[in-house]
């Protein structure tokens, strides 16, 4: 039964009515009613507790600048969604609305015990309260406080919507749908501009919606928006609605979020929920308008207590009476169209209390004309009622003292604090604001952007005001954009002009300290807590900000900013300017994950690089990891088996017979010209000039500051042409460096590269009987000792397929690694694998490559090295040309840093008891008995179990390392402290008589 | 999202075809071996970064792929200007690879 529907009000159809629950109470609501409206019809005003207090409260607005108001929505499994606004949400079919932030029911909550011990939670309290005893942080204090904090729950099951992305390019881009925007899209679009207009309320008009008495062009103004937007449409003006500007960036480029099916009771199959526009326009006019006020006074947070505008806009609006008998406090004229409008409705006003002296000369007429009585120099000392505001107690203000008070009944108050023109987007874009001593508020200043701003967004009030400056805004853009423009402002009667003040707390008798004036009423900051942190030393509002939170809520202080700047300016006793504004960030409201994320989820958040043998490791059972974008084969299980048991089973039957591994991912730059071999010299440490064709050399890659970035083995295959290899993760990296140098440093070098990664399958062959798998394949190249040593390359055929042949090895063991087209890398893994089939042969994976790397002490850049390693402290001194004049990194290898003694240096660790595994990043100290905290003096880099050693084994990057050979340093773990034996790193075959075959 | 002016392709783009690549006309010592201790760490970490308009290098990474210079607002993030590599910077009588150091004001003015 809806208590407060006015009939013949409203935009919207009065028939069929929309069923939704609230707290499992079944209500009807009309189509197009928010949620918030859809309950005011009712007579319910309670939908939420307080974040800090628990207090009771209703809602403010008929807005997205709501703070109270948040309720938790269900539209099915899956689409559970917190923090609602009611006052945004648009009823659908069978919408499920639960209050949120309570411990019991909504009208009796177990948390509003807070509100009793209030001064316990004075600002700062955080940092007061829980700072002893030190141990109940842990285990008392944060517990605690993160049962009790957070406003709604979390979402617990995957969101099964879709969420899409769209580009746009457009000439005009207007945002807000208000008088002056509609207005400034009609001057652009008449003059031939291409405009996109947006708003984010399901109906373009603005404050037109909650205003239809007024007279534009002799039409009423309900009529007039009419024809306003089919005339938009027939100039073919693009216009999103329910579409939020939620972010202004460089040059233009404007987020949209646009939602598409909240509110429909049965969305097309498949459609997305939202859209997030990325529009790129050549001018912008910002039409935002502005947000209302609150006043700040004892009480002025209790269900029923709401902005006057709101009022008006829910009658208006919705056909919603909120009150039947509202008294209204005031310091600005608005407030009193918001009265008589409800008067005209049936309402008995009790009371318009004004806190200014002199209130506008035709308010005043209209209202005795009304018979309301207004009280001029009144302010409000306190309301009550418990879960809706009953009562309201004013008393006169003569020279800055209170006089005796009285109580007013009522069943609703509605409060209006001025007007804050709404510049969130302008301040995106850094423009500056400036602070206006007339209108008491910050208006735009400089802008950073081609971007105009209309309307009351820069202090203007009335239709005939905004409707010209749009109109006039419009023609300018117009211009901008080349066009011939003339302004043609409509005639407005009727209008609804007024003037305001702006208002620190009201005067209040008795004791200040005890008042509860809310300021910020998302995170319940009081007037006396903004008082308490100036007087703890809080002096610019970025500080009172923090120390109190005010603003600091998801509705980023829409209706809080400006309260509580007054009432800090007020305390530190300087103009508001010079105490400051906080900086608006996007989003401009909130705004879901999903439409960020848009398409870019599940697979398709990044893409997954496979090389041409992955589906034969997908079809033999391969267990899977990432490296970097790749998919590699991590090991291959055997039935029954574990990863430590397969890789152990993979390490004995490559050192035992021959293993196979996919090396397609190793990342492969050919390096051509005349010049190559000069380049090479440059860029890596080695030497390059008497490598001879046909043969291969591990290669070092420095960055300038003499530390390690990549590492690989290079090929010569002709007197102008490198086989670079690199890191898999680190192709990319080093083709950008190398490119870097011959660009900018070297321009003059006669050198070209090409990135071959994909272009290339490798499969490596290791073990005691890989020549026998591999010699019956290959055609053209001898691959005996003799003809073809280790570190060889040579063109040649392998299983019919051009091929580039290296003999090397990662592994200490005969190795080589085959390089053919992409597209024949499957067919030669198949038939390697064919041959082998008499050797048993074995496919191994990325982990099994790992350990055998590892037993024989080679390096895995990026997991033994971190970026401030040297050749030297990873043992690699070797690879450095001792004759070369200069490379990257060369000069800084002699700096005094990277001398110095004491440096960390590669090393291995065998623990006491040969079981243990020492964990991968695991602190290494040298005294285990020393005092907390530990001196660490290194940490462990790689840690794997040796089938060849029969036991775990690690390396480490250890200070000094090389010169504690043969002693012990301790590791701590968690399961105590462990004793290792430091080592070289070359635990396996240390000769390499294993290659000499 | 900022638009960029490729100076190879000649043509303005979305920033995220392009990389950021550090402070531009900083040139690597022609014999780095002869630097001082001090000179070299000097090039190596030493840079300008100006509040205001700041020479800096960009490669057109998925486009083109050349690397390229820019004069670009740290305050406002506005390019004022794009040149090709090996170009003089805009405005400055200093030839490419001349220390920035004074000129950086006079593009500032």
């Amino acid at each position: 039964m809806s208590t407060h529907r006015i009939a013949g009000k409203g935009r919207f159809d009065h028939g069929g009515p929309v069923r939704f629950t609230f707290d499992g109470k079944r209500y009807e609501g009309r189509r197009g009613d928010t949620i918030a409206s859809a309950l005011l019809a009712h007579g319910v005003h309670l939908m939420g507790r307080s974040f800090k207090y628990h207090r009771p409260r209703g809602p403010v607005c008929a807005g997205t600048e709501e703070p109270n108001a948040l309720v938790e929505t269900s539209r099915g499994k899956g689409r559970f969604e917190p923090n609602t606004r009611a006052t945004a949400q648009e009823l659908r079919e069978g919408l499920e609305v639960r209050s949120q932030n309570r411990i019991g029911s909504l009208a009796f909550d177990l948390q509003a015990v807070n509100d009793l011990v209030h001064p316990l939670f004075s600002a700062g309290f955080y940092y007061k309260t829980f700072m002893w005893p030190r141990s109940f942080w842990d285990r008392v204090y944060e517990p605690v406080i993160r049962r009790a904090a957070g406003l709604g729950r979390a979402p617990d099951a995957p969101d099964p919507d879709r969420y899409a992305h769209r580009n746009l390019h457009t000439e005009l881009l207007v945002i807000g749908a208000g008088p002056a925007g509609l207005a400034a899209a009609l001057a652009a679009a008449r003059a031939g501009a291409e405009v996109t207009l947006v708003d984010e309320h399901a109906e373009m008009g603005g404050a037109l919606l909650s205003d239809p008495d007024v007279v534009i062009d002799g039409k009423p103004a309900w009529d007039w928006l009419a024809a306003a937007l089919a005339e938009l449409d027939r100039l073919g003006v693009r216009r999103l609605t329910r579409t939020t500007a939620i972010g202004y960036y460089h040059q233009n480029f404007v987020g949209l979020c646009q939602k598409l099916t909240d509110h429909l009771d049965e969305p097309p199959e498949g459609a997305p929920r939202e859209r997030m526009w990325h529009v790129r326009a050549v001018r912008v006019i910002l039409a935002q308008g502005a947000l209302e006020k609150p006043l700040v006074f004892d009480g002025n947070d209790r269900p029923g207590v709401m902005l006057a505008g709101a009022a008006q806009t829910y009658l208006n609006r919705y056909g919603v009476l909120v009150g039947d008998t509202p008294a209204i406090v005031t310091s600005h004229d608005s407030a009193y169209h918001a009265a008589f409008d409800l008067a005209d409705a049936g309402a008995k006003v009790a009371a318009i209390v004004d806190v200014r002296a002199a209130p506008g000369e035709g308010v005043l007429v209209e209202a005795r004309r009304r018979g309301i009585e207004v009280l001029t120099s009144h302010t409000v000392t306190g309301t009550n009622g418990r879960l809706r505001v009953k009562s309201l107690r004013v008393a006169p203000v003569s020279g800055g003292r209170v006089g005796a008070a009285r109580t007013i009944a009522c069943d609703c108050v509605l409060m209006c604090g001025g007007w804050t023109p709404s510049l969130h987007l302008f301040s995106h874009t850094k423009g500056t604001l400036k602070w206006d001593e007339a209108l008491d508020a910050f208006l735009p200043d400089r802008s950073a952007e081609e971007c105009h701003i209309a309307g009351a967004g820069r202090g203007l009030w009335g239709y005939g005001a905004a409707l010209a400056d749009g109109a006039e805004i419009g023609v300018t853009a117009a211009r901008a954009l080349g066009l011939d423009a003339e302004a043609a402002a409509p005639v407005v009667e009727r209008d609804r002009t007024g003037t305001g003040e702006t208002f620190k707390e009201l005067p209040t008798d008795g004791d200040a300290g005890r008042k509860r004036a809310f300021v910020d009423f998302q995170n319940d900051v009081t007037a006396k807590d903004i008082r308490l942190a100036v007087k703890e030393g809080m002096r610019s509002i970025e500080h009172v900000k923090r120390y109190t939170t005010n603003g600091m809520a998801t509705d980023q202080g829409k209706m809080s900013n400006v309260n509580g700047l007054m009432i800090a300016s007020d305390a530190v006793g300087k103009a508001p300017p010079q105490v400051g504004l906080t900086t608006f960030r996007p989003p401009y409201t909130p705004t879901t994950f999903g439409a960020f994320a848009g398409y870019h989820r599940g697979r398709h958040f990044e893409v997954t690089r496979r090389t041409p043998i992955d589906p034969w490791a997908e079809a033999h059972g391969a267990a899977f990891e990432p490296v970097s974008l790749w998919r590699r084969a991590w090991y291959f299980p055997k039935a029954g088996e574990d990863m430590d048991a397969a890789v152990a089973r993979e390490c004995a039957a490559t050192r035992g017979s021959v293993g196979i591994f996919d090396a397609s991912t190793l990342g492969k730059i050919e390096v051509q010209g005349p010049d190559a071999v000069e380049f090479m010299n440059r860029m890596y440490t080695n030497p390059w000039t008497k490598l001879g064709i046909g043969r291969a050399r591990y290669g070092l890659l420095l960055g300038e500051d003499g530390y390690i970035r990549d590492d690989g083995v290079i090929g010569r295959l002709g007197e102008d042409l490198f086989h670079v290899t690199t890191t898999t993760g680190g192709a990319a990296r080093v083709l950008n460096m190398m490119e870097d140098y011959i660009q900018t440093e070297w321009p003059d070098l006669k050198v070209w590269l090409t990135s071959t990664t994909e272009q290339w399958a490798t499969v490596a062959l290791n073990g005691p009987n890989a020549r026998r798998v591999l010699e019956p394949l290959v055609e053209g190249q001898d691959l005996s000792a003799e003809a073809f040593p280790h570190m060889s390359v040579a063109e040649c055929t392998v299983a019919g397929f051009p091929a580039r042949l290296f003999r090397i090895s990662f592994t200490g063991e005969l190795g080589f690694e085959i390089n053919v087209p992409a597209r024949h890398g499957l067919a030669l893994w198949e038939a390697l694998m064919k041959e082998g089939e008499r050797y048993d042969i074995c496919p191994y994976g990325t982990e099994t490559m790992h350990v055998l790397r590892a037993e024989k002490g080679f390096i895995i850049v990026g997991q033994d090295t971190d970026g401030t390693v040297t050749p030297d402290d990873a043992g690699l001194s070797w690879a450095i040309g001792k004759k070369k004049a200069d490379f990257v990194g060369m000069r800084s290898l002699r700096r005094p840093d990277l001398v110095a003694e004491g440096r960390k240096q590669l090393v291995g660790l065998m623990t006491e008891d040969g079981d243990v595994k020492l964990d991968e990043g695991a602190q290494v100290v040298a005294d285990p008995e020393q005092a907390l905290p530990m001196k660490m003096i290194g940490h462990v880099t790689s840690s794997y179990y040796s089938a060849a050693l029969g036991r775990h084994f690690a390396m480490a990057l250890v200070e000094g390392g090389r010169d504690l050979e043969g002693r012990d340093v301790f590791v701590p773990t968690p399961e105590g402290i462990r004793r290792a034996t430091v080592t070289t790193t070359a635990f396996y075959d240390p000769a390499g008589e294993r290659l000499k075959v | 999202m900022l638009l960029i002016h490729c100076p190879y392709c000649d043509e303005t783009l979305p920033e995220a075809e392009f990389a950021y690549a550090g402070e531009a006309h900083v040139d690597r010592p022609a014999d780095p071996m002869a630097l001082s201790d001090d000179e070299w760490a000097a090039f190596l970490f030493i840079r300008s970064n100006p509040k205001g308009v700041h020479a800096e290098r960009w490669r057109h990474v998925h486009g083109c792929a050349r690397f390229f210079n820019a004069e670009r607002d740290t305050v406002t993030d506005a390019f004022v200007s794009t040149y090709r590599a090996g170009e003089p910077r805009p405005g400055t009588k200093c030839s490419a690879g001349a220390p920035a150091g004074d000129d950086m004001k006079v593009a500032a003015e």
